[in-house]
């Protein structure tokens, strides 16, 4: 999801995550999750790790890695934003919301800030279609969107980050 | 008696404030000393109209909304908890227009119950389906879901009965169920507010779906942008084996069928069906060729039934009420219920369930109200980013199959996105390549390369660069996309592109570049 439950790299509890779940079928998009989730990002030590576990090769194991737009090799913004651009959000003015956001914070989507507080994203739809345009805020769904909203919930999350 | 309070815990209820609507009343109810109980539910899919709460009175439920927390203290005052008067007050749920005259069966109890209360599931009629499949022979199911004249809900209206006689037939050690709640469409929701709203259904489709083919083992592949709905389900799921439901014995007293759930990971590709089973085997979801199809070697190559959530989602209601009884909704060859959903530039967006047979006209102005801008429509595209753009004048066109697929376009999962008249074609053609370059599985040159070539092509006419020819290679791109490639991403984008520009051309008459004037 978004921020990590645990700072740093860990071939400890990597190990003991991916053990946990090698013997399911299947087992590689849990895994990754599960690191993701624990890490907020899959790091690139734990390629051969998966690989050894699952009996595969690194580069197979890469291969999947890179093939999901979820998985990320580097740690998210402590704020993360996702913006959908879906047909129907574009119906009521994503493209502007986005713009917007990415001028204010003097980002493009698909970036994270240089002091790593803000990771802005597309997303191709929340679901939310019927109160667009949607967001996601830290794994939150936010309707109706406007550039205004955007950065009194990028505060919020901020403010409650470095509380 | 503790009256129950109803408030959404559903993601677009939510994304409006009713989280912060239940905190707020639990904290009134509290202070006020009141007996009165708050059940977090679906939603009923009225979405301009969330967050929506809701009384249980003697005489059904009474609605309110949009409520915001600063309206609880009032709310209470009135006399919330008997049902009392109000602006905000609605009147009985059931007699609000909008929900009053659709034909809910899939959706008649999302939004009314606590999605993972066993109890409540079964007050509302839960389970009678997978009793009668319980004393059914498995070929006595699939005739019955055959004679429904059921249709995948997922995209292509394949029949399932059909579907689920070739599983039923293949013989293997094990055979699989598998749920494609992969829903990437834009303008779609409904697969996510079920597993929201009322997770029990599909489990007990895809339970009888089980005692019909002779599977043991369902899978259902739930997409992560809907954290909610992995959620929701999951503990759905777990209520579902505390009572005996799941397990070793299905219902109780059937075989054993058990549930495991999964999360995507961000790749819309993974709704095409081996696409989703490559990804649930851990690999690159690249497409496979068919044959062999899914039902005959599917995942981890056992034979496997796939289907979308509202296909599962529809057999209990067939098991339970009749297959006649289900197939005397609909119009020609559309049997049943389509669950539409309203999005984009409308008033009144949300949940539509209606016999098949309505008019788009009819779905965006007597139920939709129109545009929210108030502006005219002028573009409506229907069944996801690779659905056709209608322009104004085909509104009449029938919510059918065949009607959409006689005028060039699809029905898909049955999501309308309704544009007004400050949309811009060419840039909608624009996204159309960009989208299908951005999450095509690479597996073919058309598809992986066409779609770059073409969002360039496109950019080109926006510019005003020689508009006739590039036109005119965006319309041979499109077909070497239709005819070379694997699966319906790349082949079906040029819909959406091709129908832009046969409808919107004004669009893309663009005045000539300037050329540096000095
Ligand atoms: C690119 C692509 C995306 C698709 N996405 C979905 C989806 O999100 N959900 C779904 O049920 N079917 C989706 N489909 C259709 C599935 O391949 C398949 O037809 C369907 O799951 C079968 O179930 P049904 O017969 O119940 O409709 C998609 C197809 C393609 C080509
Ligand atoms: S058409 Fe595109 S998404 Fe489909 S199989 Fe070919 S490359 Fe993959
Ligand atoms: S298109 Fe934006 S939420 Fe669906």
């Amino acid at each position: 999801m978004h921020r990590g439950q645990v700072s740093g790299w860990d071939a400890a509890v990597a190990s003991r995550i991916i053990e946990a779940r090698r013997q399911e079928p299947g087992a590689m998009l849990p895994i990754l999750h599960d690191l993701q989730e624990t890490f907020g990002y899959v790091d690139r030590a734990a390629l051969p790790l998966i690989a050894d576990a699952l009996n595969l090769s690194r580069a197979e194991v890469h291969g999947v890695v890179s093939f999901y737009h979820d998985f990320r090799s580097e740690p998210a913004g402590r704020t993360q934003v996702k913006i959908c651009r879906g047909e129907a959000c574009q119906a009521v003015g994503c493209r502007e919301l986005a713009a917007a956001a990415e001028r204010r914070h003097g980002l493009t989507l698909g970036e994270t800030s240089p002091a790593g507080d803000l990771t802005l994203e597309e997303v191709f739809c929340l679901g939310n279609c019927a109160l667009g345009p949607a967001v996601q805020v830290d794994g939150e769904s936010h309707g109706r969107v406007t550039p205004d909203v955007l950065d009194a919930l990028i505060a919020t999350s901020r403010s409650r980050g470095h509380a | 008696m503790t009256v129950r309070i109803h408030v959404p815990a559903d993601s677009a209820a939510a994304s409006v404030g009713a989280d912060q609507v239940a905190a707020r009343l639990a904290i009134e109810i509290e202070r006020a000393g009141l007996d009165a109980r708050i059940v977090r539910t679906g939603s009923r899919g009225l979405f301009w109209l969330e967050p929506m709460i809701e009384i249980e009175t003697a005489a059904g439920p009474i609605a309110y909304g949009p409520v915001a927390p600063a309206d609880i203290p009032g709310l209470l005052a009135a006399g919330l908890i008997d049902g009392g008067a109000h602006p905000l007050r609605l009147g009985p749920t059931a007699a609000i227009p909008y929900l009053a005259r659709q034909e809910r069966l899939t959706f008649a109890r999302c939004g009314a119950i606590d999605p993972v209360s066993v109890d409540d599931y079964r007050a509302r009629g839960g389970f009678k389906g997978l009793e009668r499949a319980l004393a059914m022979k498995p070929i006595e199911i699939v005739e019955e879901v055959t004679a429904s004249g059921l249709r995948g809900r997922g995209g292509a209206g394949f029949p399932t009965g059909i579907k689920w006689r070739t599983v039923l037939g293949a013989t293997a050690d094990q055979k699989h169920i598998v749920c494609n709640a992969d829903e990437g469409d834009s303008g779609t929701f409904a697969d996510r507010m079920l597993m929201e709203g009322d997770p029990m259904l599909l489990i007990e489709g895809m339970a009888i779906a089980g005692l019909a083919v002779g599977a043991t083992q369902g899978w259902i592949y739930i997409r992560s942008e809907y954290p909610r709905a992995v959620t929701t389900f999951t503990r759905a799921v777990e209520a579902c084996r505390r009572a005996g439901i799941l397990g070793a014995k299905v219902g109780g007293t059937g075989p054993a069928f058990d549930i495991t759930v999964r999360m995507g990971a961000g790749a819309y590709v993974c709704g095409e069906e081996t696409s989703l089973l490559e990804s649930l085997e851990g690999k690159r979801a690249l497409v496979r060729f068919k044959p062999p199809l899914p039902a005959l070697k599917g995942l981890f190559g056992k034979p496997t039934v796939i289907n979308n959530v509202l296909s599962f989602a529809a057999v209990p209601t067939i098991l339970a009420d009749g297959a006649k009884a289900y197939a005397d909704y609909g119009m020609g060859r559309s049997r049943g219920t389509l669950p539409f959903q309203l999005a984009g530039n409308i008033k009144f967006g949300g949940l539509v369930e209606k016999a098949f047979g309505m008019t788009l006209g009819e779905a965006i102005h007597d139920f939709g109200g129109g545009t929210r801008s108030g502006r005219p429509v002028r573009a409506v595209q229907v069944g996801g980013p690779l659905g056709a753009y209608f322009p104004a004048d085909h509104l009449d066109t029938p919510l059918d199959y065949e009607a959409f697929a006689a005028r060039k376009g699809m029905l898909g999962h049955g999501g309308i996105v309704v544009f007004d008249d400050s949309v811009d074609m060419a840039e909608q053609a624009r996204f159309a390549f960009e989208f299908c370059a951005k999450e095509s599985c690479g597996k073919c040159t058309p598809c992986r390369i066409g779609s770059t070539r073409g969002r360039e092509t496109i950019e080109k006419v926006i510019r005003g660069e020689a508009v006739e020819r590039n036109l005119a290679l965006v319309d041979d791109l499109c077909r070497t996309m239709t005819d070379a490639s694997l699966c319906a991403l790349g082949g079906l984008t040029p819909y959406p592109v091709l129908s832009a520009i046969e409808h919107f051309p004004e669009d893309f008459d663009r005045a000539p570049a300037r050329v540096a004037a000095e």
